[in-house]
């Protein structure tokens, strides 16, 4: 549900450096989200265009580039893929799983004229 | 106009920049939660500033999170200064309610909004005397999963879960009880009607999230309610001691 605020977010931040470089369209945005975010990409995606409506970013496309979640088991120092939901080290069955990659979500690129 | 977070009437008003024709590639790598985490640093700081110790309480709807303040707030009264934030999407029933402990309080309506953010609470918190309060408990709107994300500046999140709820919660909805320094049980005098299993419930919630410290409690009976005081009374006192 949050999904849309952080929408609203991509275009304030999108607008603001875009007006600051002088432009005078905004072409793409590019977005990072990462798997552990807790943001999900596709709602993300689905309210854009009607966030964007009426504003500067008006006709840009969002581009997501999907972050995978990735952490180490600080028991048997394994580094293994997580999603949200896992919580014991696949190969030790330990909990003590430190979150490495996958939290992102961060703007990180804009295509503009 | 407010200087923190730039709010007032007119916001967007932008100077007209000449404009370039050329297509081009500017990075950018800003946090989208950067202004929400922005707002909140200067919350915390203004609460440590004046020592104030300051609770982000989720929970789901109905788990029992006014009951606990309210019960709370009438126990210590005398011992702390409290001062209360309430956040419903609609509706100041549980400020009527916390304002009947005689507790200064303040609602937030997010209106559609499903979590509070810095923002509302750097306005709301501007309703209190906070150098005349020792804690600041800020009631979230009841929902599990949107204000994990949201960082108010407070010094803990606080999540409620009641036996009348599924015992697997912490595993549906993990990034709360990630977030959260400790959860309440609430509604423990209700286990003999119930197939809740305590045991398995605070097993998942240590899976979730290791470091947990968890209370059982029921504000009815008031059965546990002397050890989340103590764990408040603890955190207050340290809060005051790191004033400035």
């Amino acid at each position: 549900m949050h999904e849309v605020g952080i929408t609203q977010s991509i275009i304030e931040i999108a607008e603001r450096h875009a007006r600051a470089q002088g432009a005078s369209r905004v072409l793409s945005v590019t977005v990072a989200i990462g798997e552990l975010s807790g943001v999900v990409a596709d709602s993300v995606d689905f309210c854009f265009e009607a966030c964007a409506r009426g504003t500067f970013i008006e006709g840009a496309r969002l581009i997501i580039d999907a972050i995978a979640g990735r952490g180490r088991c600080g028991d048997c120092r394994a580094e293994v893929a997580l999603d949200p939901y896992t919580f014991a080290c696949p190969a030790c069955g330990g909990f003590a799983l430190e979150r490495l990659q996958g939290e992102e979500l961060r703007i990180t690129e804009l295509e503009v004229e | 106009m407010c200087i923190d977070c730039g709010c007032g009437p007119h916001p967007h008003q932008h100077p007209a920049g000449h404009h370039h024709h050329e297509h081009r590639t500017l990075r950018v790598e800003e946090d989208l939660l950067a202004k929400n985490d922005r707002l909140a640093a200067a919350n915390r700081q203004l609460f440590r500033q004046q020592g104030v110790f300051v609770l982000n309480l989720v929970s789901s709807p109905g788990s029992g999170k006014t009951s606990i303040l309210e019960r709370t707030l009438t126990d210590l009264r005398g011992r702390f200064r409290f001062a209360v934030l309430e956040g419903d999407q609609q509706t100041s029933n549980d400020a009527e309610r916390i304002a009947a402990t005689g507790v200064p309080v303040r609602q937030i309506n997010t209106g559609a909004g499903c979590h509070l953010d810095a923002h509302m609470v750097g306005h709301g918190a501007e309703a209190f005397d906070l150098a005349a309060s020792d804690a600041l408990l800020i009631e979230n709107v009841g929902n599990l999963v949107c204000p994990a994300a949201f960082d108010l500046g407070e010094d803990h999140k606080v999540a409620v879960l009641s036996v009348t709820e599924g015992e697997d919660k912490p595993l549906k909805y993990p990034a709360m009880f990630r977030a959260a320094e400790l959860v309440l049980i609430n509604k423990s005098d209700l286990l003999p009607y119930l197939r809740f299993d305590l045991e398995k419930c605070k097993a998942f919630a240590r899976q979730v999230n290791p470091r947990l410290r968890i209370i059982e409690l029921s504000c009815m009976s008031g059965a546990g309610m002397e050890e989340w005081y103590d764990w408040l009374a603890a955190g207050i006192d340290n809060k005051r001691m790191r004033k400035g």
